[in-house]
């Protein structure tokens, strides 16, 4: 909560927040995936929750409405999740960092609400710890059934980012990671969860925070009279004002000018259209993350996010002692979409092996890249039952293509 | 650039932006806007403190004309987002535009819960009983039998009581009016912005184009006389007999009290964590 005497943050880009936190005793911890989604986030400065409780992310609410009131936050259960996402998206626009958190049915009920943050290009995060789907589904059971839903799931193009960790402790990083990029790059980001990583408990050592890298957006210099709120000059990062600094700019969901008024000219349209794309488009390679592991010498490579990739290392370890020469790509940034990794591997090795919870979804974004090779060396791999793969089911598979 | 002329209502204005502004000829909008600026102005607000939010909708169109901090969200959500302003910066004034299908339709829950938390935001809700901007469609405060381009054999479903809606979820501050009653309109604008908690101000208002035309209205003047004729003020209400206020709406402040206010109490649980966390 802001008083008006409340000293704003200093225009800055990157600072360490530490002094302004309170210091947490640093040392090894065991938590699940959820706690660590909610230590990330107050490490990584966000001060505004507003959710709805869902399963299997309830935990994330939950230990936010302790810690964000003891650090003068604002910690506030909404009516549904319709009213989260709007509620984080005012705040943001009042100066706050703000963070949601969700699953499968709250995550649809937000689709309209994520584009309209991305239109405005207002900082937020949308936590989807995903379940079973579609509709209510299996809430306690793991699925990936949300891959696409994260990048097409708001009507329109607008360009997404998604993140997507493997494990508790990444779990705490790529949190502080989506903060961290939906203030650069002023848009929703969106970090997807397994159900499982979410309720997993790991040993995870938690940074200093001294040591952790906060970025928070850039505020404008400019007289107000000067301020444009899309700036288009910088790099498709521009700064952005708060409400009450005296900026009185004008946020809309229609289709705007670069100073946020509507607008019907379709040179502004494309403009704006562009510069959605080109934020995002022109810093892939500050966006996008992947793991290459034991690719150096493998003829199959296997590709898998979150907590699949977990049964495909186990299974690494047991086709190579059998001598089968196999390695793991694992995107930690899912959208967008790592394709000159992909490209690479693609050209290296002679089978791809595509593991994941549903009916086919990152099948699709590898048969895409698939331009040279013959398409039967990409092979799907699907689960859509509730359940995990086992190392065995990867090894079954790795050991057919062989 | 035309120089400025000195009305008050034209230094609010975001002159060189905007205009011509989207209304219909007749249409009560500009005389809502015209009352909130009068009221600011007389407060004497400043205006970097003031945030103006609104759903989508005619009547929801009205922030991207004045010179504020101005939100323009989905349809429904203003009082959503505005909700999450607020809560962050509780010193501002937070000013919610909202028409009827936007307010009581599809943002029907968000009314109700921010009446509940009684979070201090001041809902103006302009009331026209249609759907202005997409041609005429059935809202849930059309009257009974009233023709809608959706209800075109009359509406067959019974209307919301926007008032006793508010008061029933818990508005602290409630009034209705109508955009023929301009300086009472602006007076209860003012007594709403200043009171601590959830204030609700009802208007009252004339879309000529499409709901005069669909119910043989006649045009805006007549629309404006029927607000006239049509209603009584609350205090000459209760003295009429039964007879006299048969079909009429009552105008007035229904509803005044002060209980706590949301950021209020959030600002007290912070204290107590914070106290019980010895800090
Ligand atoms: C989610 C969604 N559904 C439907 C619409 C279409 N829509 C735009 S304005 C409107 C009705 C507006 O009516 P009201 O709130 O009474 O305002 P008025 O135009 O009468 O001032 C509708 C249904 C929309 N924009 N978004
Ligand atoms: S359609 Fe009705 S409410 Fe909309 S601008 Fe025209 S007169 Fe006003």
């Amino acid at each position: 909560m802001q008083s008006k005497k409340t000293k704003t943050l200093e225009p800055q880009t990157e600072t360490k927040l530490a002094e302004l936190q309170q210091t947490r005793e640093r040392r090894t911890v065991l938590m699940q995936g959820n706690e660590a989604v909610a230590y990330g986030a107050l490490d990584a400065g966000v001060n505004f929750f507003a959710g709805y409780p869902i399963t299997p992310s309830t935990e994330i609410a939950e230990i936010l409405s302790v810690e964000l009131p003891k650090r003068n936050g604002v910690f506030v259960q909404m009516e549904d999740e319709i009213a989260s996402i709007c509620a984080i998206t005012g705040a943001s626009l009042a100066g706050a960092k703000s963070l949601t958190a969700t699953s499968g049915p709250g995550f649809s009920l937000m689709q309209e609400g994520i584009g309209y943050a991305k239109i405005t290009e207002t900082p937020c995060v949308v936590v989807n710890v995903q379940r079973m789907g579609p509709s209510t589904g299996m809430p306690t059971s793991p699925a990936q059934g949300d891959i696409m839903q994260s990048k097409w799931g708001s009507h329109g193009d607008s360009p997404a980012i998604v993140l997507y960790p493997d494990s508790v402790k990444e779990s705490y990083e790529l949190t502080i990671r989506a903060v961290n990029l939906s203030e650069k790059y002023r848009t929703c980001v969106i970090l997807l969860l397994d159900e499982v990583l979410g309720h997993m408990r790991e040993a995870v050592c938690l940074p200093d925070l001294a040591n952790v890298r906060v970025i928070s957006r850039i505020k404008p210099t400019v007289p107000p009279h000067w301020y444009k709120h899309y700036d288009e000059n910088q790099k498709y990062l521009s700064p952005l004002a708060s409400y009450g600094e005296g900026y009185r700019f004008h946020v809309t969901g229609l289709t705007h000018d670069s100073h946020g008024f509507p607008t019907n000219k379709s040179t502004e349209a494309f403009e704006m259209m562009e510069r959605l794309r080109k934020k995002i488009s022109y810093n892939i390679r500050d966006l996008v993350q992947i793991e290459s592991h034991k690719m150096e010498d493998a003829t199959i490579a296997i590709f898998a996010a979150g907590i699949v990739s977990r049964a495909a290392k186990a299974a690494i370890v047991m086709a190579r002692a059998e001598g089968i020469k196999v390695g793991l790509l694992r995107p930690l940034t899912i959208w967008p979409f790592p394709d000159d990794a992909v490209r690479k591997m693609l050209r290296n090795v002679e089978t791809v092996i595509v593991p994941e919870l549903n009916q086919g979804q990152f099948i699709g974004e590898i048969q895409r890249l698939t331009k040279d090779k013959s398409e039967s060396n990409v092979i799907s791999l699907q689960r859509c039952d509730g359940t995990l793969f086992t190392p065995n089911d990867i090894l079954r598979k790795i050991k057919e293509v062989s | 650039m035309a120089t400025i002329p000195q009305k008050i209502v034209h230094q609010y204005l975001r002159h060189d932006k905007k205009f011509p502004h989207v209304w219909c000829a007749g249409c009560s909008n500009g005389i809502v806007l015209g009352a909130i600026i009068r009221a600011i102005a007389e407060m004497d607000i400043n205006r970097d403190d003031i945030v103006m939010v609104s759903g989508i909708g005619c009547s929801s169109r009205m922030p991207v004309y004045i010179d504020l901090n101005t939100l323009h969200t989905l349809h429904g959500r203003s009082i959503a987002y505005a909700t999450g302003v607020k809560l962050y910066k509780p010193y501002m004034k937070v000013i919610v535009i909202t028409g009827d299908g936007d307010c009581t339709a599809i943002g029907g829950n968000h009314l109700i819960h921010a009446a509940r938390r009684n979070i201090d935001l001041t809902v103006i809700l302009i009331n026209n009983n249609i759907y202005g901007m997409t041609g005429g469609q059935a809202s849930p405060t059309t009257p009974h039998m009233a023709i809608a381009t959706t209800a075109p054999y009359g509406n067959i479903e019974p209307d919301f009581n926007v008032c006793n809606l508010a008061m029933g979820a818990g508005a602290s501050f409630v009034a209705r009016t109508t955009a023929y009653h301009v300086q009472e309109m602006q007076k209860y604008f003012i007594e709403a912005i200043n009171h601590p908690g959830f204030s609700l101000v009802e208007v009252e208002s004339a879309c000529p184009v499409i709901y005069g035309r669909l119910n043989k209205k006649g045009g805006a003047p007549e629309m404006m006389k029927s607000m006239r004729d049509n209603t009584i003020p609350l205090a000459a209400y209760e003295k009429l007999p039964k007879e006299k206020t048969e079909g009429k709406t009552i105008r007035g402040i229904l509803r005044q009290e002060v209980r706590q206010e949301y950021c209020a109490a959030y600002q007290d649980l912070i204290k107590r964590v914070n106290v019980k966390e010895g800090k």
